[in-house]
């Protein structure tokens, strides 16, 4: 078992001992993956963990993360890969990257689709859909922050995913930041060495380099910034509903503690008369 | 057998006369809200409300999920999301549903454990016992059934599995298989039939809970001692129970209250904890997952029916015995269901007439491990199906029929037990102190 050098970002560098705990906890759960014989090749499999914003019960969206991360989707991902569950409208929904109308427009408009109904090429309005895959193996990507785990810990449970999310956009993060530099030739494919991809061999081409965009809002474009910013962007696009759902939960929570503390105390009072005292 | 002596309905008005003559509707609600029931009842005896809950639940949500859900192999996938993303708390209903599933089956099985010690399921219960496992056989196909809907790769490869399993019954099974399907493959017509059944099993289910209940207010509650309620008078009776209304209410949605806090917390905050990632991949008949693991509910079954490979002595005999014709495969799948039927059969194979757990001091142990041997087996079955998960679960297994079939009969031969309390008054009185007389 060999030990990840972290990517870190100054935002992860201040999470010193938490970070640290956790990374034992992962490095504990993958030794007890691999020596439980799943199969993993050798160089596959691992999952570093990030400390995002929208993590834990009380976690939340970056709105200027999540514009970040459409930028680099636009620019980088978009070329091969699609989003065709998403509607383009909910851009501008509030808890997520809140790109104003006019915004959201001119956003639909670089995209052509083909109308349902008059079946001719027009420009895309914010009411259709992200288009789908350009390239035929390029997974769709509506979905994948919660189609990959990265955590299943501790010893299995996932009890962990309470306060860390599932570990999908963890694990998006570190498949993009994770190339190895080995190139492998197989049947005239070139596949790339890569320590998150379960077989450790990615038909994708390192997609990130540094500075490979111009960020608007001045951030510096370091492949770990982009990573994380697109990491967070997909996870907003598979569960663009997370603070509306959070908050559901949270007010659930309150009320139902407060019927079970009525429903404890009518549940004593109404029994007192028959439970005598030792 | 007579019913607890209790005060029945009386109409006064002259319009519940009236009606009370036609339709004894009023007469039916008070009978079955304030039926006598023994006030020893521990906090074991809080699931049936969490069931009952929940089938209410999974009923209510899954109505309206149906009403925006399509059932079309190239729709159902896309539908889903657009429950998710566009239909007002669509994203609230789903997750409410789809683990609601998990907190009833949770609630079914330790009610089912609370049923097992406490001898609930001995005589005159056992038709209550037997509605039971039927019940929990149907949540098993409409949970299975409701799983593919959605129609990611989890639920295409469970379908395919699963009905794989009738595929293995020798002459008949291909074709029970290609009649399930509605074709050669899981395709449109399965997700068409298993929407419609899906729909049609919980009512289904809801009928059988009301046969459950009848047949429990007919021989009354069991309770922790297993100590019959005394029926020789009212005054006799109520010196042992209490109504339902309102003690056995309260304290039930107390409970129920508490149950919620923890659920409302797992929907809001980690959804989806208890799914499996790669359902969120549209199914794709030409691509298998690495590992096909079904909900977690199914595990302990599903390990069974792996346990039973090729290599395994009794399946070489059987196989040798019936000339070929139970192979490894059914003899998995006669086994998964037989650890089903063991359990429907419980009621005659234990033979001690001594009902509660609580004074059988031998078999106190063998049920806490067979507690842990169902926990060892959920564990089992989401584990690959090699060394030495598959030789833990062949232990599991062998373990669980045992129970039923070797320990059980035998128990009640060999085993003495403890002295049980006269009446369920003196342990009510031994628990909270006597003072059953309260000033009115």
């Amino acid at each position: 078992m060999r030990t990840m050098v972290p990517n870190r970002t100054p935002q992860n560098e201040r999470k010193g001992s938490i970070e640290m705990l956790r990374k034992i906890a992962i490095t504990a759960a993958s030794v007890l993956a691999l020596s439980g014989g799943t199969v993993l090749a050798a160089e596959g499999g691992l999952v570093e963990d990030l400390a995002f914003s929208f993590e834990g019960p009380f976690g939340k969206f970056e709105e200027n993360q999540l514009q970040r991360g459409l930028q680099v989707y636009t620019e980088v991902c978009s070329a091969c890969h699609g989003m065709k569950l998403v509607p383009i409208r909910s851009l501008a929904d509030e808890g997520g990257p809140g790109l104003p109308e006019d915004q959201v427009r001119a956003y639909a408009a670089q995209f052509t689709v083909t109308d349902a109904e008059t079946g001719e090429d027009r420009p895309a309005t914010p009411s259709d859909h992200f288009p789908s895959s350009s390239l035929e193996n390029a997974p769709d990507l509506s979905l994948m922050a919660k189609a990959r785990a990265g955590f299943r810990g501790p010893y299995g449970t996932g009890i962990n995913q309470f306060f860390r999310g599932i570990g999908g956009p963890e694990y998006i993060y570190s498949l993009l930041t994770g190339y190895t530099g080995e190139e492998v030739e197989q049947a005239g494919t070139t596949f790339y060495g890569n320590h998150t991809f379960p077989s450790g061999l990615i038909a994708m081409t390192p997609p990130l380099s540094d500075e490979l965009i111009t960020y608007q809002d001045g951030t510096e474009a370091t492949v770990q910034q982009m990573a994380e910013d697109v990491s967070a962007f997909l996870m907003w696009a598979a569960e663009p509903k997370m603070m509306d759902r959070k908050k559901a939960g949270l007010v659930a929570v309150l009320f139902l503690s407060l019927i079970s503390v009525l429903l404890y105390l009518t549940n004593k009072r109404i029994w007192a008369p028959y439970k005598g005292k030792h | 057998m007579a019913g607890i002596p209790h005060d029945h309905y009386e109409p006064k008005t002259g319009f519940e006369q009236w009606l009370h003559r036609r339709l004894p509707i009023v007469s039916l609600a008070y009978d079955t809200l304030m039926i006598p029931t023994p006030k020893n009842l521990n906090w074991w005896w809080i699931w049936g409300i969490v069931l009952a809950f929940c089938l209410v639940l999974q009923i209510a949500t899954g109505v309206v999920l149906a009403m925006h859900y399509t059932p079309n192999v190239d729709m159902a996938f896309a539908s889903v999301e657009h429950i998710m993303r566009n239909v007002n708390g669509g994203y609230l209903l789903r997750y409410l549903h789809a683990n609601g599933a998990s907190l009833f089956f949770f609630a079914v099985y330790v009610h089912i454990f609370r049923g097992l010690f406490y001898g609930s399921y001995k005589a005159p219960r056992e038709v209550t016992w037997i509605v039971g496992i039927l019940i929990f056989v149907a949540m098993m196909g409409t949970a299975f059934m409701g799983y593919v809907l959605p129609w990611g790769q989890m639920s295409f490869w469970g379908a395919t599995v699963i009905t794989g399993l009738f595929g293995a019954i020798p002459g008949i099974g291909p074709s029970i298989q290609t009649w399930l399907l509605g074709g050669p493959a899981v395709d449109n017509a399965t997700l068409n039939r298993f929407f419609s059944l899906h729909y049609l099993l919980p009512f289904v289910i809801a009928a059988l809970v009301a046969v459950h209940i009848w047949a429990f207010h007919t021989t009354g509650n069991n309770n922790p001692t297993g100590v019959e309620v005394r029926r020789g008078s009212k005054a006799e009776a109520e010196k042992d129970t209490l109504p339902f209304w309102p003690y056995f209410v309260i304290k039930d949605l107390f409970a129920l209250a508490v149950i919620l806090v923890v659920f409302f917390a797992v929907v809001g905050f980690m959804p989806n904890y208890l799914g499996h990632p790669d359902n969120y991949l549209e199914a794709n008949p030409l691509s298998t997952p690495a590992h096909i693991v079904p909900e977690w509910y199914f595990l302990p079954f599903y390990a069974i029916l792996r346990a039973f490979t090729s290599d395994v002595w009794i399946v070489m005999l059987t196989e040798w015995i019936t000339f070929g014709i139970v192979d490894a495969k059914f003899f998995g799948v006669i086994a998964m269901f037989g650890a089903i039927a063991v359990m429907a059969l419980v009621p005659w194979l234990d033979t001690s007439n001594v009902r509660s757990g609580k004074y059988r001091p031998m078999f106190r142990w063998w049920f806490y491990l067979l507690i842990i041997d169902f926990v060892v087996l959920m564990w089992c079955g989401a584990m690959p199906a090699e060394p030495p998960y598959s030789t833990i679960s062949l232990i599991g297994a062998a373990y669980w029929f045992a129970y039923f079939l070797v320990i059980l009969p035998l128990l009640g031969i060999i085993e003495k037990p403890l002295p049980q309390p006269a009446t369920i008054e003196d342990d009510f009185n031994a628990h909270y102190g006597a003072k059953s007389h309260p000033a009115e």
